[in-house]
C-alpha cells in the first residue's frame, strides 16, 4: 500500500494500538445522525421554513394602503392571480429568454465538450481549467463588459451590420444582448455536466459503430448522443433553473422592456414592499420550475436514459 | 435506446481503418494525389472544424474577462468606463482611491471566509454519514441536500428575507445585515460541499482504511492517518468552490443585506453611476489568483495521482472537478 507523500504521517504501524482490532468505521447507530444533525439544521431552518413562510407570505392581505402598516395572514389566494395578470408578461419573458439561453449554451458547449473529451489529448486539465477560469472574475463585472463589446460603436454592432443581420442597427438594450448575457453566464454549467458524461464513453463503441459501417453522423446519433444524454438533461437543468430567476443580465444589457421576473420580485420586495404579491410571484416561479423539470426529466428518463 | 450491435451488419470485406479514435471522415478518406491551395484549405478547414468550433466557444467564454482585465488600464474619460479613453497604471497603483471599494472587499471576504469554514466543516461530516453509514431517513437527506441547487436564486433569497422578516417580538424586528447575509451564504454553500466531498470519499478505496485497521491503527489513528489525509483534497476543492460562490454572490444577498455592502453590490450600485476602473483592478486580480491556485492545485493533483494508485480523475483538481459531480447529482435523480 502507498500513502501518499503529503501525508504527515507514513508510519501508521507505529500508532499506539488497541489490544483488539478496531470492529470496522461503521459502529454506533447514533453516529451518523450526530454528524448530519448540524447541517440538516441549518437547511432547515434557513432553506425550508423560509420557503413556508414566503408562502404564508404569498396569503397575507395589507393592513391599510400604506406599507409601512404591514400584512396580515388572512389566505388571500387572490394575490395570485393578481401577480399573473400584473406581470404575466414579464413571468413568460422569464421562460422564453431562459429556454433560448438554454438551447444556445447547449449547441456552443457541445461541440466545445466533445472537443475536450475526445480530441483534446494532453491538453485535457488545461482546457476544463479554461473552462472554468472566467468563472473567478466577478459575475457583475463579466456581464458588464458585455456592455462594452456589444455598444453600439462597437466591432461586433459594425460586423453584425456589416453582414446586415441587424434589423434595429444594434444589440445593447435588445432582447438579443440580453439572451447574449445569459448564454455566457451560464455556459460553464452547461459544458462542465456535458464533458463528464462524454468522458465516461467509451472511445471504442464509436469505433465499434464505424466497423459496422455506420457514418460518423450515425455514429453520433446512435451512439454518443444517447449515451451523453444524462449530460444533456443535468447541462440544460444546471442552466435553465439558474437562467429563469436571472435578472442581472436583463438589468444590464437589456432596455426596459426586457425585464424578467426576478427585477419584478427583486423591486416588488425591496423598493415597493408589496411583500404578499412579490412572495406570490417567488413562490410561482419555483412552483413552475418544479414542475417543468419534473415534466422534462421524466420525458428525458423514459426516452432516451432507459 | 440505440445499441451499435443492433445496427445491420453489411457483409463484405473489411478494410483496415487507421486512426482508432477518430470520427472525422475527412481523416478517414485518402487525400487525393494532387490538389490545388484552395481546396487544401478548404480539406483543413474541414479536418479541424471541431476544433475551431471550440477555439471560437473558448474566445466567446474569455472576451468579457479580457475587456475586464484591459479596462483595468483604462483612464475613462467619463464616469462610465466602458470606452477606451487612455492607458494609466493609476487604477492598479491606488487601488483604494475610493476607500468604500476596498471596505466592501473585505466584507465580502470576511463573510465569504466564515461561510467558507462552517459551510465546509457541516458539508463534510453531513457526505462522511451519507458515504460511511448506513442510516434510515437517507433518500429525504439526499432530497434536501439537492433542493438548495435546483432551486433558483431569487427564490432563495426572497424566501429567507420574507423569514427575516417574519422574526419580530413586539418592537423588535431581526435586523439585516452581516449576520442575515452570512446565514444566506453558509445555507446555499453547504449543498455544494456535500456533493464535492461525497464524490471524492465514494472514490476511496476502502481496502486503504482497511489496511490501516489491519495494522493495529484504531478507528482515530485510522481517521487521522489515512482518511483526511486521502479526502483532504476533495475538502479542500470544495472549500474553494464554497469561498468563490459566497464572495461572487449578489442576488441572495441584495435581497438580505440591509445597509452591509459586500463587493458585488457595490459594482451593483456602481453600475448605475459608472463602475471605477478600480472594480476592474480587483476582478483581475481575483481571477488571476484563482486561476493560480487551480493551476497549482492540478499540477500537485497529477503528481499525486501518479504516488495514489487509484485518483479519482478530475474531482482531485479543486474547483474545476466540481460542477460535473453536482451535474451527476443531478442526472441521477430521475433514476
Amino acid at each position: 500500500m502507498q500513502i501518499p507523500a503529503s501525508s504527515p504521517a507514513i508510519d501508521v504501524a507505529g500508532v499506539p494500538t488497541p489490544a483488539a482490532p478496531a470492529p470496522g468505521l461503521t459502529r454506533g447507530r447514533a453516529v451518523p445522525y450526530w454528524l448530519l444533525l448540524p447541517g440538516m439544521l441549518w437547511l432547515t431552518v434557513f432553506f425550508v421554513v423560509p420557503l413556508v413562510s414566503l408562502f404564508a407570505t404569498s396569503l397575507q392581505s395589507p393592513v391599510s394602503d400604506n406599507p409601512d402598516d404591514g400584512y396580515y395572514f388572512n389566505w388571500d389566494f387572490s394575490n395570485y392571480s393578481e401577480a399573473l395578470s400584473r406581470y404575466g408578461e414579464q413571468y413568460v419573458r422569464s421562460f422564453v429568454f431562459a429556454g433560448l439561453a438554454t438551447l444556445l449554451a447547449l449547441a456552443i458547449a457541445y461541440p466545445l465538450a466533445y472537443f475536450i473529451a475526445f480530441k483534446a489529448g494532453r491538453w485535457k486539465a488545461l482546457l476544463l481549467v479554461l473552462v472554468v477560469a472566467p468563472f473567478f472574475a466577478s459575475f457583475l463585472i463579466r456581464t458588464y463588459a458585455w456592455r462594452t463589446i456589444l455598444a453600439d460603436e462597437g466591432f461586433v454592432v459594425d460586423l453584425l451590420n456589416a453582414l446586415n443581420l441587424l434589423p434595429q442597427d444594434r444589440v445593447l438594450n435588445t432582447p438579443l444582448a440580453v439572451v447574449t448575457g445569459i448564454t455566457y453566464n451560464f455556459l460553464p454549467f452547461m459544458i462542465l455536466p456535458l464533458y463528464a458524461s462524454l468522458d465516461k464513453i467509451d472511445p471504442r463503441l464509436a469505433e465499434a459503430g464505424a466497423d459496422l459501417y455506420a457514418k460518423p453522423l450515425t455514429t453520433f446519433r446512435k451512439v454518443i448522443w444517447p449515451l451523453s444524454m444524462p449530460g444533456v438533461v443535468a447541462g440544460t437543468l444546471l442552466t435553465f433553473i439558474p437562467a429563469a430567476g436571472d435578472y442581472i443580465n436583463a438589468r444590464l444589457l437589456g432596455s426596459t422592456n426586457d425585464r424578467m421576473i426576478g427585477s419584478v420580485i427583486d423591486s416588488q420586495f425591496i423598493i415597493v414592499r408589496d411583500y404578499p404579491i412579490a412572495s406570490a410571484l417567488s413562490f410561482l416561479l419555483m412552483a413552475t420550475i418544479l414542475i417543468l423539470v419534473t415534466i422534462y426529466v421524466r420525458r428525458a428518463g423514459t426516452e432516451d436514459l432507459l | 435506446m440505440a445499441d451499435p450491435t443492433s445496427t445491420p451488419v453489411v457483409p463484405g470485406p473489411r478494410e483496415p481503418r487507421l486512426a482508432s479514435t477518430t470520427l472525422d471522415p475527412a481523416l478517414l478518406a485518402a487525400p487525393p494525389a494532387r490538389e490545388s491551395g484552395v481546396q487544401r484549405s478548404v480539406r483543413w478547414v474541414r479536418e479541424h472544424t471541431l476544433a475551431l468550433y471550440s477555439a471560437l466557444a473558448l474566445v466567446y467564454m474569455f472576451l468579457p474577462v479580457a475587456v475586464v482585465v484591459l479596462f483595468s488600464f483604462n483612464d475613462p474619460a467619463g464616469r462610465q468606463n466602458t470606452r477606451w479613453n487612455e492607458f494609466s497604471l493609476d487604477a492598479w497603483t491606488n487601488i483604494c482611491k475610493d476607500p468604500t471599494i476596498c471596505r466592501s472587499v473585505g466584507v465580502s471576504v470576511s463573510i465569504a471566509l466564515v461561510a467558507t469554514i462552517v459551510g465546509t466543516i457541516l458539508g463534510t461530516m453531513i457526505s462522511f454519514a451519507l458515504v460511511r453509514h448506513r442510516f434510515r431517513g437517507r433518500a429525504s437527506t439526499n432530497l434536501l441536500i439537492f433542493l438548495p441547487m435546483a432551486t433558483p436564486e431569487v427564490v432563495l433569497g426572497s424566501s429567507l428575507l420574507a423569514l427575516f422578516l417574519n422574526m419580530y417580538w413586539g418592537n423588535w424586528q431581526m435586523p439585516l445585515g452581516f449576520w442575515t447575509i452570512l446565514i444566506a451564504h453558509i445555507m446555499f454553500v453547504i449543498s455544494f460541499v456535500v456533493v464535492t466531498v461525497k464524490a471524492r470519499l465514494a472514490g476511496l478505496d476502502p481496502r486503504l482504511e482497511q489496511a490501516a485497521m489491519d495494522l493495529y491503527a484504531d478507528e482515530k489513528a485510522t481517521f487521522r492517518y489515512v482518511t483526511l489525509p486521502l479526502v483532504a483534497p476533495g475538502i479542500m476543492g470544495a472549500a474553494l468552490l464554497a469561498f468563490s460562490l459566497s464572495f461572487d454572490d449578489f442576488i441572495i444577498t441584495n435581497f438580505n443585506s440591509g445597509s452591509t455592502v459586500t463587493f458585488p453590490m457595490y459594482i451593483w450600485g456602481a453600475a448605475q453611476r459608472g463602475i471605477p476602473p478600480q472594480v476592474n483592478v480587483i476582478a483581475s486580480i481575483m481571477f488571476f489568483g484563482a486561476l493560480a491556485i487551480v493551476l497549482l492545485a492540478q499540477v500537485l493533483g497529477a503528481r499525486r495521482r501518479r504516488v495514489v494508485a487509484r485518483g479519482t480523475g478530475s474531482v482531485a483538481s479543486g474547483a474545476a472537478g466540481t460542477a460535473p459531480v453536482a451535474a451527476e447529482e443531478l442526472a441521477r435523480r430521475p433514476s
